[in-house]
This record gives structure tokens, C-alpha cells and sequence, in this order.
């Protein structure tokens, strides 16, 4: 166990950015108070850790408590009839009971009605060795994970232009020195708080901060310029922004000329998208659109980075595919200092994404369809190409065929809480009902856990060593600062005992250095090329960006910097219109729905709902409505609301600001049961990347009926 | 019909976005613009612009789909909708299996003494603001001319005369009604566009006619039909536009004022329809790009098959202008009724005017002018229709966006 002198050096469990902290005992040092020191460990700086500097978050502060939290599970359980109730049993029952229940799924209704459902939180380890167990033991083509809630279109989208999906193409750091940044649909004060350093720092190195949001954010706030278009509408604002960069004289000729294709067509959506029209979709002044192109245009280097509220969309991968355009077109980017970014949101969103638990890829990044994919990795996993499924089912289309004809009947989940977390998630819940087994790995009893046949207790981030990439494309070390507790078990260790059983004893090794030796080999050429990264180097140069082909390769901080990834090496325009939602308001359901994250929960709150610090700041859910509609509908401050969408019905008390439009109401998603947000998000998908369209849907919100006591 | 062939006839606004449109819903079929003008399609309301310098001509093309083929320069001469032909004015033919009309409209040339040259075209000096075509020769003759009339203070008339004060030649507007661009403003939000015209370098003549065009080789006066004449070596008709109908009433199709639509966008024989400002629906020919889009969108998603019962039941008027910094929206029924409410903020001094017009707790109608900071929450107001409208509707006129930190 590598440790420094004061204690492990390791990272947060939760967002992308996985912040360096040290796990040790010495209470001096204790970034929180006493109370935070668990399990004989404690949450310490690291200040040396240049993407945080030793700066954490809440989530961060408190992450030592579930190590020991009274919520965690320490014992296998399992249901013994439908309905029933979960007993605890030993682990060799437990792993016999699903053993022997994917095999009569696979034998009654072929190998495709087994699914594994992974998480962009596991580990590079653990996302590779589910890939493959899924691949290789199960032969099953329907795995997918819930990155696909994510940062999908954001991928689908930086490959079509750039040839290459890697969150951000330059270290988190290089923000502070843009001369522009436009943040659109990010709110990192909630969801990133030690990444607001760069941002500050921007400004006070003379940078300009523009934030596109629905909502006057905290992030917003800080913001030069806020941008406040109607929810589903940027790729019409990005439209409207890239036409005045062109009416405006903004375009950078000879970049566009050296490195790029297809502005002529991207030139023509823009000129149909004139800013007067712009403005009546998205609600965005002409004025305040050409402030934002002065802003930008006018800066040497800028930057555009999305986050879930543009991506998360049934037009998100085109909406990003704009957003990229308005770089190409001022020439900002494969330039220091300039470029498209996507903030990720998981812990490992990023190489989650990039090793084999997607429903089309292979580790590496490579694509399923590709025979010279297939065979390098089937040889490094020493099989036949021909027995590798081809592709699978996307995370929500998989879902939703849960327990029918022809879909999946029997589920391994690891990492992940769609019973919270998918749109239309009462239907979910009710396909996840139907499975014939459904088999969940986590260290509590999530609220999709509670529905399962088997639940298997895993080990948490202090308690295993493995890999993360974060948002930068860094890959980075977590390394166990203490043992699991009694009962509680790895999923590396799972996956090889369950491979065991059904007939594979080799090739699921249960040390994470070793399953990262077989990655590296897996990657080896691929986009994602992690050959030359290793523990060693990881642990001494502070991460290793990808690609890194071999071990004298210094790793790339910044990509793009003399060609793009394409086959010709310019990047590529995206010719494409705005489109309206999936779903727009109309007179029974009159306004928008948009939906979001607070500063104290971390996705679905499984982990973060059971530290009793952050359940305290932010309790439960609630509906913010601007002033104007309050009044419209007689609503005061904690008034219980109903919000209802063609999907379901969620109940919450009204929070009433001025910093959100008058025709949407936004709801925080890290809550399950009645003031669940995602039983109302419409789960239209995006045609290329499969992302539902989380972020826009039409709602009624009327007064919940007064029950007798008054409820807050 | 597996692959029908779908003829769009008229290359405009209305025929490249329902090209865009219906290739979105069903790509790879087979589409055909015909358009009379040598290039393809263009952002016509970008015209103004054109002429200012402030777009490159090629600039402002417009996107058809993936696969439309766009036939440049190609006039149809005929439709024979028994048949299901085009005949071609450069000779030849096409069939087709839908047919969708979108011919646009024509400038309307008034009738003045002088218009013409001896050879019956336009005396030269004179020009109407159409086409690209027509941009061009105004900017060329505007590069040698002292000082144009504009003829005409509608939308087009207004931000013609202030291209043409950018481009540094002292312009009057000569308006037949009594104040500038009555169709979408009041009396009010007119006095305060004139009165920034005028600090433009435009004087505006409300009220007044011009009967004839003075000289022999080229324009020299405007000749006021009260008297005086307008020194002038340029002139600009923008007198509105007429709906381009003669094609269809030569086919036989029902046309008044337009080619008459009903609420599928059906013209009177079958698999013929009309979008844009050669249509008339429910008695209204919008003459603007938003409705003509609206109709195109919906004709697209009928016939390709992705919304086989769309309607078409109206827009909901919106004119939005910006002419430099001259700027104004007006939304709706925006002169006073029975049964309204009407609200005013007149700023002289900075050149605002703002009237929102309430009918009950609805927002029916509206000008901002000069100030539009809230123009984007009053357009998601007035189009959005479901959106709540505040307790004081005199929130309306401020915006909470804008600069933030």
C-alpha cells in the first residue's frame, strides 16, 4: 500500500475533476473537523495535487464518512420470492444464486437477455474487466452504463469534429489564461466548487466569462455576461452566435482555411438562423448576442466548454457540434489556450467512457464494428474475434426492454441508481420489477439495490486501488488507504469469482495493477492509448494524460495542437439546424421543466444523501419558479407544489427566485420517491448519442392538495 | 409511389426551407427547387445588409438538405396539374408527384409618371429591392449617386433609407400614409423612428405621394403630388410586394389575393400546395419570413410522412427590425380596441417607446422600440401563449437578464 508520510494519497469519490486528497490519521491536518475521521481515516490536504491544489468541496470534506456510515451494506443479501423480503446470506450463496441465474436466462432466452448496466464511476479496472466480462463469459452484446446519461452527445459530438472524445483537450488549468470562455449549461460553483479557481482566475488575469444558463446561477453570477435562453433552444443560440460572428467580420479565414472542412454548409445553417430569429427561439436579445460574440471574437484565445444543460438533449450531439463551430469559425482551437472542452460530470466519465463498458466500444476507445478492432483486442483476450457480440442496446433502450419480449431478463448492475437517475423513472422501475433476476453491486442499499434479487456489498474508493481518467484526460490513482470491512467485497473480486463459476478461471485477475497491465495492451493503438501509462509513473508524475503510446511518451496535456484526430487532420464543421424538443409547452402542459444538481449531492445521492452533513444542507427536493409565476399561481415559498409531465408526477415545496425564467420551473435530480425529478424528464433520445433529453420538458404545476399537517 | 418526386417551384426563403425541412424528415428523397434567379437560395432579410457591405453576397445562401437539387436559373414556364408537368421557359419538362408553390412575390412598381425609360424598363436611377440582382445594381449606381428617395415607408422603405445614410448619401423616405410602417406600428412608435431616421441623416415625408419621376436619361427629381420635387439621382420602390400568382392562375388554381390555401396548405387541385408570400390563407398573405417558415415547416412534415396531420392555422404576427441602431419588435394587435388595456413608456430623450396591449390577463400585442432589453421575455410571452404573464403586467417592460457579476 504506497502511502506518503502523513497518510495515502488518493483521490475524491465523486466528480470529474477527482480532486488529490491524502487519507491519513493525523487529526492536525484534518481538513474537517474531528467528527470526519473514520474508520482510522481522515480527509487531508494535498495541496501538491495541481488540479485542486488541495482545495476540496463538501462532498469531498465529508467523503470519509460512508466508509464507516451505519447505511452501509456488509453482507450479501437476497429475496428468496418476487415480493419477498431481502435476507442477508453468505457471499458463496449469493454468487450462486446469480451465477446460476444468468445462466438460465442465458439458456432460456439466449445470451443477449443477460445485460450488464455499468457506472461512470467505476474505476478504468473495473469499467475494462465488466467490458469484458460481459464480452467474453456472458457473451451477451447488451451492455451499456449510465455515462450514457452523461456526457454522451458531448463524445459523439467532439468525434465527429475532432476525430476524438476527450473531455477537455487541454489541463483544467489552462482556463485561467483564455481570453474568453463561454460556459454553457455548467454550473460548476454547484457541481465542481475547486474548479471555480480557474474561473476567478480568468477574470482577474483580464479573461472574460460568459455563461449561457436558463437559471441565474452561482455560476452565472460571476459571469461577465449571462446568457439566459429558453430551455432546448442553445443550438439556436449558437446558431444566431455563429451568424454574427460571420455578419461581423469575426472569421478567422485562415485558420478556417488551413484546418478545418465544411464551413460553407455550417455558414449556410448559421445565415438561416439570422439573429432576430435567434432571438424569438431562444429568448436571448439580439443585443446581448452580440455583446457575446464581441466578447469572444475579440479575444485572442477563448474557449467553449458544454456541460450536461446543452448536452443533455434529444439535439444534444448537434447542439455541441454548434458550440464547436463557433470555435472553428474564430479560429479557437488546436491552439494553446483555445478549444472546445466538455465539463464531464462522473468520477471516471471520462475513461469509463473509453474501455468497453459502451454498448458500441472496445478498451481503447475503438469501435465494436471495426474487424481490426475486434481482432486486437480478442488477442489480448486471447478468443476467437467471431464470438465478440457486436453492438448492444444504448443504456436507456435497454432499460426500457427490460423484462420483455426479445430485451433483457436477467440484470447486473454495477455503480449505478437508475431507479433515481433514468428518465421516466417510474417506467424504469417497473421494467427493472419485471427482470427475472436482477443482480446489484453497491455500498448501500440505493433505492434501485432495494428492488433487487441479489445485492452484493462492494468496497469503496479508500478501500481499493485503481485508475480514474478525470475530466483533462488525465489518468490518475486511487490507492486503498484501508481494507474493506468484514463482508464486503471488491467487484474486481466479484467479477472473477462470477467468471469462475461460469467457466472462465482465467483472464478476471482481482489485483487492479495486473487488470491494468492486460488495459494497457487492450488500449495499445487505440484513441485512448494508455500502453505507456503506468502505477508507477501515474504516482510520480501527478497523472499521465492520454494518449501516452509507450513509456518514454511524455503523455499529452494538450491535443490538437498540430493536427486534429480526423483522417485528414482538419477539423470538421457540423452543418446542422435548430430543431424544436422533443417535447414544447402546450396548453395542458404550459411551461418548461429543467432539471439540475445543488452543491451538496453528488448524481442519484446515494453516497451523498447518507452523510448527515450534506443531508442537513440540502434535505430534499424541491421546484423553483420565478415571482411572476408564483403569483400567476398563488404560490408562496414552501408551498407543497405538483409538478406533472405526460410521464408522472413529482411533489415538492416551491422555492421562489428571480433567478430562473418565468416559463420554467427547475427541480433538482438527486432524490427518489414522490419528489423524484426524473419521474417526469421525457426520455426522447438523441439520434446518434442516445442521450435522453433530461434537461427540457413540458409540465403543469399546480398546489399539492393540503394534506392536515403542514409539510416543509 | 415509393420515391415521390416532390417539385418545389420558386428557389426563395419558403421553397429552401421546406427542401431543409422535408430532407430532414425523410432523407434521401427526391426534391427539386426550380428557381428563376441564377443563384440558389438566399437570406432575402438579409438583403439590406447586402447593401451596407455588411454581408458578402455569397455570404448569405441558404441551406437546402442534403440532396435537394436546385435547378439555377430555371423558370417555369407552365404547370399542367392534370398532367403532373413542369414546362420549363428554357425549354424541356419534369414531372412530379407533389408540387409545392413558392413563387414569392414581386415588387410592386407604382404608378408614376417618368418610371420607365423610352425602352419601357426602369428609367435608370430607379430601382426596386428585391432580388440580389437588384442589390447589386443599387449599390453600384448608389456608389455614384449625391442623393437617393426612397419611395415607400414600410419595412423595407426604412431600412433601405438608412442603408443608403450609411452608405453616405443624404435619403428621403416619401410615405402614402400618415406615419412610417403602419402595418406593425402606432402613431407614437412611428414619430420616435422618424425622429431617429433623422439623426441618421433620413428625412421622412408622411403623408405625401409622389406622382412622377423627373429627367430623361437618368432620375434627377421626385415630384411631390402637392407640388414640390425632391432633388434626386436615386430612387427605391418599396411599395410593398404582390404575390407572384400568375403560374398558378394559368394552371387554373383558385388564387385572390395569393393562391388561395387551406389549413393542409392544399391548393385547389390535388398535390398542389403554396407556402410563403405567394400563398393566401384564411384571407391573409403574410409577405414575412416567419409565417412563410411556419408553413413550410408544416407542408414539410405532412408530406414527408413524419407529421401527416400537421396543420397549418395561422402565425402569430411578429415583425422585428433592425436597421443599424434602429431597432423596434412589434407583436400582435398593437392599436387599442375595445376591451384592452394599454400601457406606454415614452422616453423622448433616449429615443424609446415601449406599448404593451392586454386583453383581459393576455398579452395581445406590443411595440418595443429603441429600448429592447425586454424583448426576449416579451417574445416568449407573446409566443409562447401558455407562459404566465406577471401580477403587474408592468414587469413586462424590464428584463432581469442581461450582465451578471
Amino acid at each position: 500500500m504506497a502511502t506518503t508520510g502523513s497518510g495515502t494519497d488518493t483521490h475524491c469519490p465523486y466528480c470529474s475533476l477527482q480532486c488529490g486528497m491524502r487519507l491519513g490519521a493525523h487529526m492536525a491536518d484534518t481538513v474537517g473537523t474531528a467528527d470526519e475521521a473514520h474508520g482510522g481515516v481522515a480527509v487531508l490536504e494535498r495541496p501538491e495535487f495541481p488540479v485542486n491544489r488541495g482545495a476540496l468541496c463538501g462532498k469531498g470534506r465529508t467523503s470519509a464518512e460512508l466508509l464507516t456510515s451505519a447505511s452501509r451494506l456488509t453482507a450479501p443479501l437476497v429475496r428468496d420470492r418476487r415480493g419477498g423480503p431481502l435476507r442477508e446470506a453468505t457471499w458463496g450463496e449469493a454468487l450462486d444464486r446469480v451465477a446460476g441465474g444468468l445462466t438460465d436466462v442465458a439458456e432460456r432466452f439466449g445470451r443477449d437477455a443477460v445485460g450488464v448496466f455499468g457506472g461512470g464511476g467505476l474505476t478504468n479496472e473495473k469499467a475494462y474487466l465488466l467490458g469484458k466480462f460481459a464480452r467474453v463469459v456472458l457473451g451477451t452484446a447488451n451492455i451499456d452504463y449510465n455515462g450514457r446519461f452523461c456526457m454522451s452527445s458531448a463524445a459523439s459530438a467532439n468525434r465527429a469534429a475532432f476525430g476524438l472524445d476527450r473531455g477537455l483537450p487541454f489541463p483544467l488549468a489552462d482556463i485561467a489564461h483564455a481570453g474568453c470562455v463561454i460556459l454553457v449549461g455548467a454550473n460548476p460553483a454547484e457541481t465542481m466548487p475547486p474548479a471555480l479557481r480557474y474561473f476567478r482566475e480568468l477574470r482577474e488575469n483580464g479573461g472574460r466569462l460568459i455563461v449561457v444558463d436558463p437559471r441565474r446561477t452561482r455560476t452565472a453570477e460571476m459571469a461577465d455576461l449571462h446568457l439566459r435562453p429558453v430551455p432546448g433552444t442553445d443550438l439556436a443560440l449558437a446558431l444566431g452566435l455563429l451568424h454574427l460572428v460571420i455578419a461581423d467580420r469575426h472569421v478567422d479565414e485562415a485558420f478556417v482555411a488551413a484546418r478545418t472542412t465544411g464551413f460553407e454548409q455550417a455558414r449556410a445553417v448559421a445565415m438561416a438562423h439570422w439573429p432576430e430569429r435567434a432571438e424569438q427561439l431562444t429568448g436571448v436579445p439580439v443585443q446581448l448576442m452580440r455583446q457575446a460574440v464581441e466578447m469572444f471574437a475579440g479575444a485572442a484565445t477563448g474557449m467553449v466548454l458544454t456541460a450536461r444543460g446543452s448536452e443533455q438533449h434529444s439535439k444534444g450531439t448537434d447542439t455541441v457540434g454548434a458550440w464547436i463551430n463557433l470555435c472553428l469559425a474564430t479560429g479557437k482551437a488546436g491552439r494553446p489556450g483555445s478549444g472546445y472542452g466538455c465539463l464531464t460530470g462522473q468520477g471516471n466519465g471520462q475513461g469509463g467512457r473509453e474501455h468497453g463498458q459502451k454498448a458500441d466500444q472496445l478498451p481503447g476507445y475503438r469501435s465494436l464494428t471495426d474487424p481490426a478492432a475486434r481482432a486486437h483486442v480478442a488477442r489480448v483476450w486471447g478468443v476467437d474475434p467471431a464470438t465478440l457480440p457486436g453492438p448492444g442496446r444504448s443504456a436507456y433502450e435497454l432499460l426500457d426492454t427490460l423484462g420483455q419480449d426479445g430485451g433483457v431478463r436477467a440484470l447486473l448492475l454495477m455503480g449505478s441508481n437508475p431507479v433515481v437517475s433514468a428518465p421516466r423513472a417510474a417506467h424504469v422501475t417497473r421494467r427493472l420489477r419485471a427482470l427475472d433476476l436482477l443482480v446489484v453491486s453497491d455500498l448501500v442499499l440505493s433505492e434501485t439495490a432495494a428492488l433487487a434479487d441479489v445485492v452484493l456489498p462492494s468496497a469503496q474508493w479508500a478501500e481499493e486501488t485503481g485508475t480514474m481518467t478525470n475530466l483533462e484526460g488525465r489518468v490518475i490513482l486511487r490507492q486503498a488507504a484501508l481494507a474493506p470491512p468484514e463482508g464486503v467485497r471488491t467487484d474486481l473480486r466479484v467479477l472473477r469469482e462470477l467468471a469462475t463459476r461460469l467457466g472462465a478461471d482465467k483472464g478476471f485477475p482481482e489485483d487492479p495493477e495486473e487488470v491494468f497491465g492486460e488495459l494497457r495492451r487492450a488500449s495499445a493503438g487505440g484513441q485512448a492509448d494508455y500502453a505507456g501509462i503506468s502505477y508507477r509513473r501515474i504516482r510520480a508524475e501527478d497523472g499521465v494524460f492520454w494518449p501516452c503510446p509507450d513509456e518514454d511518451h511524455p503523455g499529452t496535456p494538450r491535443l490538437f495542437l498540430d493536427r486534429f484526430a480526423t483522417p485528414d487532420g482538419r477539423a470538421r464543421f457540423a452543418a446542422v439546424p435548430h430543431r424544436p424538443a422533443a417535447e414544447e409547452p402546450d396548453a395542458d402542459f404550459p411551461l418548461y421543466l429543467t432539471t439540475g444538481r445543488v452543491v451538496g449531492h453528488y448524481q442519484s445521492g446515494a453516497q451523498t444523501r447518507r452523510v448527515p452533513e450534506l443531508a442537513a444542507a440540502a434535505p430534499g427536493p424541491f421546484v423553483e419558479l420565478h415571482p411572476r409565476l408564483a403569483g400567476r399561481l398563488g404560490v408562496a415559498e414552501g408551498d407543497l407544489l405538483a409538478v406533472t409531465s405526460r410521464r408522472g408526477r413529482a411533489v415538492a415545496p416551491a422555492r421562489v427566485t428571480d433567478t430562473i425564467r418565468p416559463d420554467t420551473v427547475f427541480m433538482p435530480f438527486h432524490w427518489g420517491g414522490t419528489g423524484r425529478a426524473n419521474s417526469l424528464t421525457n426520455p426522447a433520445l438523441d439520434p446518434t448519442s442516445k442521450m435522453p433529453e433530461f434537461k427540457v420538458c413540458a409540465v403543469r404545476v399546480e398546489k399539492a392538495v393540503r394534506v392536515e399537517k403542514e409539510v416543509r | 409511389m415509393s420515391r415521390p418526386r416532390v417539385a418545389v417551384v420558386g428557389a426563395g426563403m419558403a421553397g429552401a426551407r421546406f427542401a431543409q425541412q422535408f430532407l430532414a424528415h425523410a432523407p434521401g428523397a427526391e426534391v427539386t427547387l426550380y428557381g428563376a434567379e441564377p443563384r440558389g437560395p438566399y437570406n432575402r432579410t438579409l438583403l439590406v445588409d447586402v447593401l451596407t457591405g455588411r454581408y458578402d453576397p455569397d455570404t448569405v445562401a441558404l441551406p437546402c438538405g442534403p440532396g435537394a437539387r436546385v435547378r439555377t436559373g430555371c423558370e417555369v414556364a407552365a404547370v399542367d396539374t392534370a398532367a403532373r408537368t413542369l414546362r420549363l421557359a428554357g425549354g424541356g419538362s419534369a414531372g412530379y408527384d407533389r408540387l409545392v408553390l413558392a413563387t414569392g412575390a414581386d415588387p410592386v412598381l407604382p404608378p408614376l409618371r417618368g418610371l420607365r425609360a423610352a425602352d419601357g424598363t426602369l428609367k435608370p436611377g430607379v430601382h426596386p429591392l428585391r432580388t440580389l440582382d437588384d442589390c447589386h445594381l443599387l449599390a453600384e449606381d448608389a456608389s455614384v449617386a449625391h442623393r437617393a428617395v426612397v419611395i415607400g415607408g414600410g419595412v423595407l422603405g426604412v431600412s433601405a433609407a438608412r442603408a443608403l445614410a450609411a452608405l453616405g448619401l443624404p435619403t428621403d423616405i416619401v410615405h402614402r400614409a400618415p406615419f412610417l410602417i403602419e402595418r406593425h406600428l402606432d402613431e407614437g412608435a412611428a414619430a420616435a423612428l422618424r425622429h431617429g431616421l433623422l439623426s441618421l441623416g433620413v428625412g421622412v415625408h408622411p403623408g405625401r405621394q409622389v406622382r412622377a419621376l423627373h429627367g430623361a436619361d437618368r432620375v434627377t427629381g421626385a415630384e411631390l403630388a402637392d407640388g414640390p420635387v425632391l432633388d434626386t439621382d436615386l430612387v427605391v420602390l418599396a411599395c410593398g410586394a404582390r404575390p407572384r400568382t400568375g403560374l398558378a392562375r394559368a394552371a387554373g388554381l383558385k388564387a385572390a389575393e395569393g393562391i388561395v390555401v387551406d389549413d393542409q396548405l392544399a391548393a385547389s387541385e390535388p398535390d398542389v400546395f403554396a407556402i410563403g408570400d405567394c400563398a393566401e390563407h384564411r384571407g391573409t398573405v403574410h409577405g414575412l419570413a416567419g409565417p412563410a417558415w411556419d408553413q413550410a415547416d408544416v407542408l414539410a412534415a405532412r408530406l414527408s410522412g413524419a407529421a401527416p396531420d400537421a396543420t397549418y392555422t395561422g402565425s402569430r404576427p411578429l415583425a422585428r427590425l433592425t436597421a443599424g441602431p434602429l431597432q423596434y419588435a412589434a407583436f400582435g394587435e398593437v392599436h387599442e380596441a375595445p376591451g384592452t388595456d394599454v400601457l406606454r413608456l415614452v422616453d423622448a430623450t433616449r429615443g424609446s417607446y415601449k406599448k404593451l396591449v392586454l386583453l383581459g390577463d393576455r398579452l395581445v400585442g406590443g411595440i418595443l422600440l429603441g429600448d429592447l432589453a425586454a424583448v426576449g421575455d416579451l417574445t416568449r410571452a407573446f409566443l409562447g401563449d401558455h407562459a404566465a404573464l406577471p401580477a403587474d403586467p408592468l414587469d413586462l417592460f424590464t428584463t432581469t437578464e442581461g450582465a451578471a457579476g
